[in-house]
């Protein structure tokens, strides 16, 4: 059996998947990021293939993506986040036209054909508003770990609208909001509701076209995904490896290379 | 009504009142329009609070009480929240009388608070002719030297200490408060100092001061004002890039500029009134 392995370096957290000659994902791993760009690289293959049992050199070929993706050093080659997003997604959810990618430090609208190659894409670029970073900004704020704020945000009734756009600044809001004695729930609400004004803005302006897959970190986040169904008046694919489909996207493009070097020798 | 020092005539004392997103300041002026009291605190979360706290201070400073201050104008992101103001106005108005009042030849005020960087421009009648704000964004403010001092394990009270021990330049893109953490980890990693780092960010905000102040066409001579400015290496490379006819006031007196424009408002608006007043008692 042959197997290859995408690892996603992340500005937040490390991904990495390895795969067999079905493209099924066989391991996965994912830790912090860290200063040390090229240690969790390592250590996410690591663990990836120790979660598969597949030993590293029935590993054929290795692709990095993801901003530190020239940091993986075992890795053969290197291909853009938005093109392994699109290629995870579409594996994933074949009918997948438009991905809708947020993590840690950007969030990315792209358009993909049936093949899964990239049509458009658009990303908020300078700016970390409309990112995971605007929910790590409500959760230090708030003292709510991560994991808790969408289905906290779930239970407003009063939703309250956050109206600074800078994340900086937007702690500061929440704290005055809390001051003025405004609910936990409604506060987060206001914070999910303004992180997805962003991202469908961005969105619309690659198009948002049927089936919309919902990838990266803040898709665990079932608040983001309840509040972006509800204002695109749809229903997102979400998996259960969404956090994973950058690095399964890295996985397919190197088993892709594999298949052509086994077919031309 | 001697103790007030205005022997028979009225009392004269006049508030200036700036609530800003960080600090709260308050300055009384006596008739002369001499500050006679001045005194700050922290803005938190509740406003009117600390305008109380705030003007409190500064009566304290003056020794006088609060019935002897004729009129209070109160200015800043939290002027609606001071109760016991006469009116409101600006900040934009406020500092530009501030830097009237400090140093008469102002044409262009650079303002660069906790929360807010804003270039203004004057005419001859001490009226804002225009200005640009950089209010939906910590990069340029206040808030990204605290961000970056905070990465790196600092506080907001070393910062200025930090950035004038620098010994090289290190660049730092300054485009969001937010992305600055990587860009001063990877700077960390690559063993550049925090010193240099901290010198860096500053440059950013020397940058996007200059961006505003170009847009509303500066002119000398240049009044530097708000908590900012109380950063030496913040003054030094502004003055390198601006030339000639820069000021600054001298020590914490560079936050208080925006209260003192509100108080010497509060002045002219108080004459007036007083006259009026004196005008109808003798018809």
């Amino acid at each position: 059996m042959i197997y290859t392995s995408g690892v996603d370096v992340g500005s937040t957290q490390t991904k990495a998947v390895i795969i067999d000659e079905n493209r099924k994902i066989v391991g996965r791993a994912l830790n912090d990021t860290g200063a040390d760009v090229m240690v969790a690289a390592q250590t996410a293959f690591d663990n990836a293939l120790a979660e598969s049992g597949v030993k590293s050199d029935a590993v054929k070929y290795v692709i990095g993506t993801g901003y530190g993706r020239y940091r993986v050093t075992f890795g053969d080659d290197q291909v853009t986040e938005i093109s392994c997003h699109g290629r995870g997604a579409v594996h994933m959810f074949p009918g997948t036209r438009t991905v809708i990618d947020m993590g840690g430090q950007d969030t990315k609208a792209i358009a993909v054909s049936d093949t899964g190659e990239i049509v458009d894409f658009c990303m908020n670029d300078k700016c970390a508003a409309g990112t995971g970073r605007f929910l790590g900004a409500a959760s230090a704020a708030l003292d709510i770990p991560l994991s808790d704020l969408g289905p906290t945000a779930l239970r407003a009734t009063r939703p309250v609208r956050i109206s600074t756009t800078c994340t900086v600044f937007a702690e500061t809001e929440i704290l005055s909001w809390l001051g003025k004695g405004k609910k936990i729930e409604d506060i987060l609400m206001g914070v999910h509701q303004s992180i997805s004004s962003r991202s469908i803005g961005l969105l619309r302006r690659v198009g948002i076209n049927e089936e919309v897959s919902f990838t990266g970190g803040v898709a665990k986040n079932l608040g983001m995904v309840e509040v972006l169904n509800k204002n695109m008046g749809l229903k997102m694919n979400v998996s259960d490896d969404s956090h994973y489909m950058g690095a399964l996207g890295a996985a397919l493009y190197a088993m892709d290379r594999v298949a052509v070097a086994e077919v031309s020798t | 009504m001697s103790d007030c020092g205005c022997g028979d005539k009225p009392c004269t004392y006049v508030g200036g009142l700036d609530v800003g997103s960080t600090y709260t300041k308050a300055v009384i002026l006596n008739s002369e329009g001499d500050i006679v009291g001045r005194s700050m605190c922290n803005t938190g979360f509740k406003l009117d609070v600390a305008a109380q706290k705030s003007f409190d201070g500064a009566l304290a400073d003056a020794e006088i009480d609060a019935e002897k201050v004729g009129y209070v104008i109160s200015t800043g992101y939290g002027r609606h929240q001071v109760e016991f103001r006469d009116i409101t106005v600006t900040a934009l108005t406020a500092a530009a009388r501030g830097a009237h009042w400090f140093f008469p030849n102002t044409r262009t005020v650079l303002d660069i608070g906790g929360q807010t960087m804003k270039a203004t421009k004057l005419d001859d009648a001490i009226k804002v002719r225009s200005f640009r704000l950089n209010d939906k964004c910590a990069a340029g403010t206040g808030a990204f030297l605290e961000k970056t001092a905070r990465y790196m394990n600092y506080g907001t009270e070393e910062i200025g200490e930090l950035a004038s021990s620098s010994t090289e330049d290190v660049e730092i893109s300054g485009v969001c408060a937010v992305f600055a953490e990587s860009e001063v980890i990877n700077q960390l990693s690559i063993g550049s100092a925090p010193a240099d780092i901290m010198h860096g960010a500053m440059n950013s905000l020397v940058g996007r001061s200059l961006q505003l102040m170009r847009r509303i066409k500066m002119e000398p001579e240049y009044t530097l004002i708000g908590g900012i400015m109380r950063f030496p290496t913040m003054v030094k490379a502004l003055t390198a890039e601006l030339g000639e006819g820069v000021n600054v006031p001298e020590g914490d007196l560079v936050q208080y500029v925006g209260a003192i424009g509100a108080a010497t408002l509060a002045q002219q608006r108080f004459g007036k009134i007083e006259a009026e007043s004196a005008e109808i008692i003798e018809a």
